[in-house]
């Protein structure tokens, strides 16, 4: 078994230290004997809907984010769209998130979104929407918990058909006011939760290593537990920050 | 209230505050005449008719801060300095009011520079680096960047600047729309291809051109985006450094020897502090000590000389233990005392302690550590103790960086957890504690007796 993981543009979206989140994918496919292989896609580049099960995009600085929203949409929606249809798993983290929608509104400009999924992103007068995050999530195994840090100027609007992520506990979420977070569709999510929020659960990690395993295999892997200490008292540690 | 009377009942008040022992003394004073006079800076400041320099970075600003208040000392001049390091405008203002002198020295938060800048009216500042650094406090690199260009735009001809050639979003600010260098701009860089890294490193933050938007084409970089780079689609281009550093040696945590070319003639440095930031930090001071018109080789003694500046690499004794304190607090100058740590470790693995906090200070985002190159020291650490706020989250990054947890500890008090990693360690002992917690580990050696008063 192999987890095959696509970066998007990790020259321009890695603002928030994102790739904590692919290495600690990589360490725990490595410690399973699960093989790992992990590709970038950068401006321009086309992407292979069926080569990758896991597409990640992380946050960039705002003149990145006007790139990568322009390059996007005319080099890689189709592919994600049907990656997406076909059931790959897609983490969108801050910056990327706010790419997943019909549009972001930046100042006068409006940036293009992939139109993944049904949500609106705008500028509103006020301060940035700062500070550490806790969310009660439920992906269908249960209710569970997700911490983590979120510093964003754009506030996320969902549409009426759209699916939030999760309910906030503490922190502002979308937009400070409705009290959701994120967005989830199909095996895609969407978060505010920036840069390394796997080191920070696990179980999520877990839970993209194994919709995407089961997207390449057909079937749902069985993970082999692993030694959690660590990982635990990380969360722990997120969360107590979070007062969750 | 008069001006006159409103500095002395600050001047009081901090007084009496150090006599409680509560400390604070380093902003208190400030912070009440402020609120009393709001434009109290820049009356003091007035006074300082020899001129006013400003320091100000991500990375480096206490030390080379310090750096020019010793070659300044080395002249018989004591200017008025906020030595301690408390650089936001109350930190000046105490500075401003508890000393006495003709000219002034001071150290600027990244964020107060403008402010502090259009208050002092400084004779020269002393521009170093820009790295990603708690992005909760200060928002974007680019965003600041265009802060001080504002800020540089808005100062006369009276004003000179000594900036960082290696730095595209530092030695931009020294040219004009049309490419043409400012007057009074002194510029200083490292010319020694040697100390270039192997590769770009993973946190590399000025990517673009300030021109023209366009990726920079690098040829090679020395600590993260410093280096030599181009525009292949505008043509800017690094200036030539007026001083600049041809030959670097370095002798892993005692120092480095280097051969610097400066308009004024060659000198030899004996620098007693590690590692090429360091290097970084004394071309800004020579280039800064010559605007300010030292000579050449009486600034290069004086650098020889030279003491760390509080918690930038001091060593202290505790229980038969060489404690060497190494700040950390962004992925940049973590890196870089990463990179030395590793030559440390050479020989033998080291004993490492690692404290994490995640106050305001700090910032209250931990994601950096994800970013920092600490896979540089794997196989290199006999022993770590990660102390602090954010303890559990220091030790997992450890682990995903491949170090083996059995060597891995976490004690979250700040002082057992150094109690464990002194009777750990054997000879020396790295600590490596972010802002907050350099201040906590400072106060308990005072305590102990171990260390000085550092406002004193």
């Amino acid at each position: 078994m192999e987890l095959r993981v696509l970066s998007l543009y990790p020259e321009q979206m890695n603002i928030y230290a994102d790739r904590g989140n692919i290495v600690f994918l990589q360490r725990r496919c490595e410690w399973r004997g699960i093989g790992f292989s992990h590709a970038g896609a950068g401006p321009g580049d086309a992407v292979d809907p069926g080569a990758h099960d896991l597409f990640y995009i992380g946050g960039g600085q705002d003149r990145d984010q006007r790139m990568v929203a322009a390059d996007m949409v005319a080099s890689k929606r189709e592919s994600l769209v049907g990656a997406v249809d076909d059931g790959a798993a897609l983490l969108a983290v801050c910056g990327g998130y706010q790419l997943l929608g019909n549009s972001y509104q930046l100042g006068e400009e409006v940036l293009p979104g992939l139109g993944l999924a049904e949500l609106e992103t705008v500028r509103e007068p006020g301060a940035r929407l700062i500070g550490n995050v806790a969310i009660e999530v439920d992906l269908g195994g249960g209710p569970n918990l997700l911490a983590g840090f979120e510093n964003h100027g754009g506030r996320t609007y969902l549409g009426a058909g759209a699916q939030p992520l999760g309910r906030v506990l503490e922190g502002h979420g979308n937009n400070g006011r409705d009290g959701f977070e994120g967005v989830r569709r199909d095996n895609l999510i969407g978060t505010y939760l920036h840069g390394p929020l796997l080191p920070k659960n696990a179980w999520l990690a877990d839970h993209l290593i194994a919709q995407a395993l089961e997207r390449r295999y057909g079937t749902r892997p069985q993970l082999e537990p692993l030694d959690d200490a660590f990982e635990d008292a990380a969360h722990a540690g997120a969360r107590a920050a979070a007062g969750a | 209230m008069l001006f006159g009377a409103k500095v002395l009942a600050s001047r009081g008040i901090g007084a009496a505050s150090r006599a409680s022992g509560r400390g604070g003394g380093t902003t208190l004073p400030g912070r009440i005449l402020l609120r009393l006079q709001p434009d109290a800076i820049a009356r003091l400041g007035a006074g300082l008719d020899r001129g006013t320099t400003l320091v100000s970075a991500t990375n480096g600003k206490t030390t080379t801060a310090g750096m020019i208040a010793a070659v300044l000392a080395a002249e018989g001049r004591a200017p008025v300095h906020n030595r301690a390091g408390s650089n936001m405008t109350w930190g000046v203002a105490t500075a401003l009011l508890e000393q006495d002198g003709n000219e002034g020295l001071f150290e600027v938060d990244e964020a107060w520079l403008p402010r502090v800048a259009e208050q002092l009216e400084p004779s020269l500042i002393v521009l170093c680096n820009l790295f990603r650094d708690q992005l909760d406090r200060y928002g974007e690199m680019e965003a600041l960047a265009d802060e001080w260009a504002r800020a540089v735009a808005a100062r006369g001809d009276g004003t000179g600047f000594a900036l960082n050639a290696d730095d595209p979003l530092i030695a931009d600010l020294g040219r004009d729309s049309d490419e043409e260098p400012r007057p009074g701009v002194i510029y200083f860089g490292i010319d020694d291809d040697s100390q270039a890294l192997p590769e770009l490193q993973h946190a590399f933050d000025a990517k673009h051109c300030r021109r023209c938007g366009h990726p920079y084409a690098y040829e090679r970089a020395f600590v993260g985006h410093l280096g030599h780079y181009s525009c292949p689609n505008c043509g800017a281009r690094r200036p030539r450094p007026d001083v600049a550093a041809t030959r670097i040696e370095l002798d892993g945590m005692r120092g480095s020897r280097s051969t610097i070319r400066t308009p004024a003639g060659e000198i030899e440095l004996e620098l007693p502090l590690p590692g090429v930031y360091n290097v970084y930090n004394a071309l800004a001071a020579i280039a800064a000590s010559l605007r300010l018109g030292v000579a050449p080789d009486r600034i290069a003694a004086a650098l020889g000389e030279m003491r760390a500046a509080f918690g930038r690499v001091e060593t202290i004794a505790v229980d038969g233990v060489d404690l060497s304190i190494l700040l950390i607090k962004n992925p940049a100058g973590a890196n870089e005392v990463l990179r030395t740590l590793r030559l440390e470790a050479e020989d033998e693995p080291i004993a490492l302690w690692i404290a994490l906090n995640d106050r305001i200070a700090d910032g209250r985002d931990v994601s950096w550590i994800w970013d920092a190159d600490f896979e540089l020291l794997d196989g290199a650490v006999r022993r770590v103790v990660c102390a602090g706020t954010r303890a559990p989250e220091m030790a997992l990054r450890l682990k995903y960086a491949g170090w083996p947890t059995d060597r891995i500890e976490v004690v979250v008090g700040i002082e057992a957890s150094l109690d464990r990693a002194v009777a750990a360690a054997s000879g020396s002992l790295y600590a490596l504690p972010t802002y907050t917690a350099l201040l906590e580990l400072h106060k308990l050696l005072t305590a102990r007796g171990l260390a000085e008063d550092f406002w004193r």
